[in-house]
């Protein structure tokens, strides 16, 4: 192994004994941006939550190594703490819980917590009422991913996984969020996989690489101009057998795939 | 019980003419059993009764009553302050500032428990039979009582059976409210505390119950509540202590816009468990019940709630909402959870909800995801779930000491 990086090696993962991704293989360098896009139900976000260590996502075989360290034989907390993020796409409520509850008890953790909190929540124009609120409760989407946000920013992690971070934003949110990942990708040499179905998120933060998910393995793998094409034309040239597959069949096989299917 | 409640004995605990008649209907009445609906769930048959006997006096002597906790550091300014030994009260202090004003705190003998006669227990006749006398506590018309009454009542003298007893009135239109502690040693002992709770018309009652026994007592707890017109009552129980720990609690709105605001805490551990029913009557128009309850159960503990929503005939234009939410933390814990509605008027708007889960999957992920660690992450959750209670707590002045106790249980896991 030479230097920093996330590998993603022949990752094969099932979901209630259903295989959903097929054998992946990933490699991020830090300060890389790569984009995963893909329809609905192609395996995107279980590919997240697998790489994440999710209870109820099963790995076939198989590895995801952050700086050469095996992070499948790791518990999820341990993940995070060798700097790994999930920017969930539909972040949980936790009644109660404030985000300085959570950050202080994550290795993040350090000095002038709140300094920093504050600080970072007016870069991407976060509410400090917030701040000490319980974690997502009540918050509409698109303030949801800002916290998400914030807290990749105050973690400071290596590598982070964006889960549609787009999804619930207006275009002004888009843009401050975007921005600040994109910075991070300069400042602290962030790598990043952002997962989505839409190029827009990728007009604020560039990518390096774009691959397409299908059926649970990669399809095509190009730089940012794939993103374009795709805008232009759709998936249907990178769905393996798209005619054949009916239109229920991407949310039965994912059970956490967009319901709005956007 | 056993021979050691007998009418002479009885007689002995003080002068008021009925002990004798009380302790021989108690004696002519059958111990409850799990069998009966309000019993269900409940290891009440295993009350150890052979082994308890009667007191005439506290059992504990001067000094230690004065070495007694009297919550002065979690309730720093008080309006009164009494203490409750064996079932007797020891000492009763009141600011001669709010007695000038008319609030009264008193011992009094000739009070005896008033519980309807249809739902009168074995208990409850030896609590007629045995009580040495209530504290009554009473608020005049109009008179708001801004600084909480703490009442310290503690169980010290194993083997034997105490019946406490407070009788809580704010007058029309006053505000007042009462922090009770409850406390014993961890031998075995045998309490039946009753609270009565009267709020007149438009006044503004609250009542914050802490029951912190130690592990081999058991208690048989009951709550008696009338709201009338315009009145509100809020009570808050909070119960972490005990082998055995069970609250009965019927809240009667009987004037038109009554309020009753009914919310507890409770997190058993080890083999503990608390036992808790409600009955919300809504028995005149226009009145307002709302219910939360949440618990968690550790290691083998249980927890039993079941409640009883009924809106009377003359209960038009009520609303009613009951909540029991249970996070189990072991899988050896258990808990029931039994709402139930008796409506016999359409005109209302009536709720109810129960759970019982582990800690939230989730929301575990989620702060997993964040490095924070698992048992550190369960704590937080479970802290968390607590705090939509401690917010609607009636004094606020215990919350603090509440979330503390919760923490304290918490702690004990890791």
């Amino acid at each position: 192994m030479t230097g920093s990086a996330l590998i993603i090696s022949d990752l094969r993962a099932s979901v209630g004994g259903t295989e959903i991704v097929h054998g992946v293989d990933l490699e991020i360098r830090p300060g890389e941006v790569h984009a995963v896009m893909g329809p609905n139900g192609s395996g995107k976000s279980t590919l997240s939550h697998v790489i994440m260590g999710k209870p109820g996502y099963e790995v076939q075989s198989g590895s995801v190594t952050l700086d050469g360290v095996e992070l499948l034989d790791l518990p999820t907390w341990q993940r995070a703490r060798a700097g790994l993020f999930l920017a969930m796409q539909y972040p949980t409520e936790v009644p109660g819980v404030s985000l300085t509850d959570v950050l202080s008890n994550s290795e993040a953790s350090a000095d002038e917590l709140d300094e920093r909190l504050r600080a970072e929540a007016d870069r991407i124009g976060f509410d400090h009422q917030f701040l000490s609120r319980a974690l997502n409760v009540d918050l509409s989407g698109g303030e949801k991913k800002r916290n998400e946000t914030l807290q990749l920013a105050v973690m400071k992690p290596k590598f982070a996984v964006l889960d549609e971070l787009d999804s619930g934003l207006d275009v002004d949110a888009l843009r401050l969020v975007a921005r600040r990942v994109e910075a991070a990708t300069q400042e602290d040499d962030l790598g990043v996989l952002v997962i989505t179905h839409y190029s827009r998120l990728l007009n604020e933060l560039k990518p390096d690489r774009v691959h397409i998910l299908s059926r649970g393995r990669f399809v095509a793998s190009g730089g940012p101009e794939l993103a374009e094409e795709l805008e232009a034309s759709g998936y249907a040239g990178y769905a393996g057998e798209p005619a054949e597959q009916p239109p229920g069949a991407a949310t039965a096989i994912d059970p956490f795939a967009d319901p709005l299917g956007l | 019980m056993n021979e050691s409640f007998s009418p002479e004995a009885a007689a002995a605990v003080g002068p008021r003419q009925d002990r004798s008649a009380e302790a021989e209907a108690a004696a002519a009445t059958a111990l409850p059993d799990a069998e009966a609906e309000d019993w269900r769930y409940s290891p009440i048959g295993e009350l150890p009764v052979a082994d308890l006997r009667s007191l005439d006096g506290p059992g504990i002597d001067g000094n230690a009553i004065d070495a007694i906790d009297r919550f002065t550091t979690v309730v720093p300014d008080r309006a009164a302050t009494v203490v409750i030994v064996d079932g007797f009260v020891v000492s009763v202090e009141i600011d001669p500032g709010w007695a000038s004003k008319g609030l009264a705190v008193e011992a009094d003998e000739g009070l005896p428990a008033e519980v309807p006669a249809a739902q009168l227990t074995h208990f409850d006749r030896l609590h007629r039979a045995f009580s040495p006398a209530a504290v009554r506590i009473e608020a005049p018309a109009g008179l708001a009582v801004e600084a909480p009454i703490v009442v310290v009542t503690h169980h010290a003298t194993a083997g034997t059976a105490a019946f406490p007893h407070l009788r809580i009135t704010a007058g029309p239109g006053s505000q007042l409210s009462v922090v009770e502690r409850q406390t014993s040693t961890d031998e075995l002992g045998f309490q039946v505390p009753v609270v009565e709770l009267v709020a007149e018309q438009a006044a503004n009652l609250r009542y914050q119950l802490v029951q912190e026994n130690g592990s081999e007592h058991w208690q048989v707890g009951r709550q008696l509540s009338t709201v009338d017109a315009q009145a509100t009552l809020i009570t808050g129980t909070a119960a972490f202590g005990g082998h055995y720990g069970r609250v009965r609690s019927d809240s009667r709105l009987i004037g038109r816009g009554a309020s009753a605001n009914l919310v507890a805490a409770y997190y058993g551990d080890g083999d503990q468990i608390l036992d808790f029913r409600t009955f919300q009557h809504h028995e005149a128009r226009d009145t307002r019940s709302d219910l939360l309850f949440k618990g968690s159960q550790d290691d083998r503990s249980g927890s039993i709630y079941t409640g009883l929503i009924h809106i009377h005939p003359e209960g038009a234009g009520s609303n009613a909402f009951q909540t029991n939410r249970n996070v189990k933390l072991s899988d050896e814990a258990w808990a029931w959870s039994v709402p139930n509605l008796e409506i016999e008027n359409n005109d209302v708007h009536c709720s109810h909800a129960s759970t019982v889960s582990p800690v939230d999957a989730e929301q575990r992920f989620y702060l997993h995801a964040r490095g924070v660690k698992p048992a550190v992450a369960d704590r937080l959750v479970v802290a968390g779930f607590f705090q939509e209670v401690i917010q609607r707590l009636p004094v606020p002045a215990a919350r603090a000491e509440i979330t503390r106790l919760i923490a304290e249980k918490l702690d004990r896991r890791s």
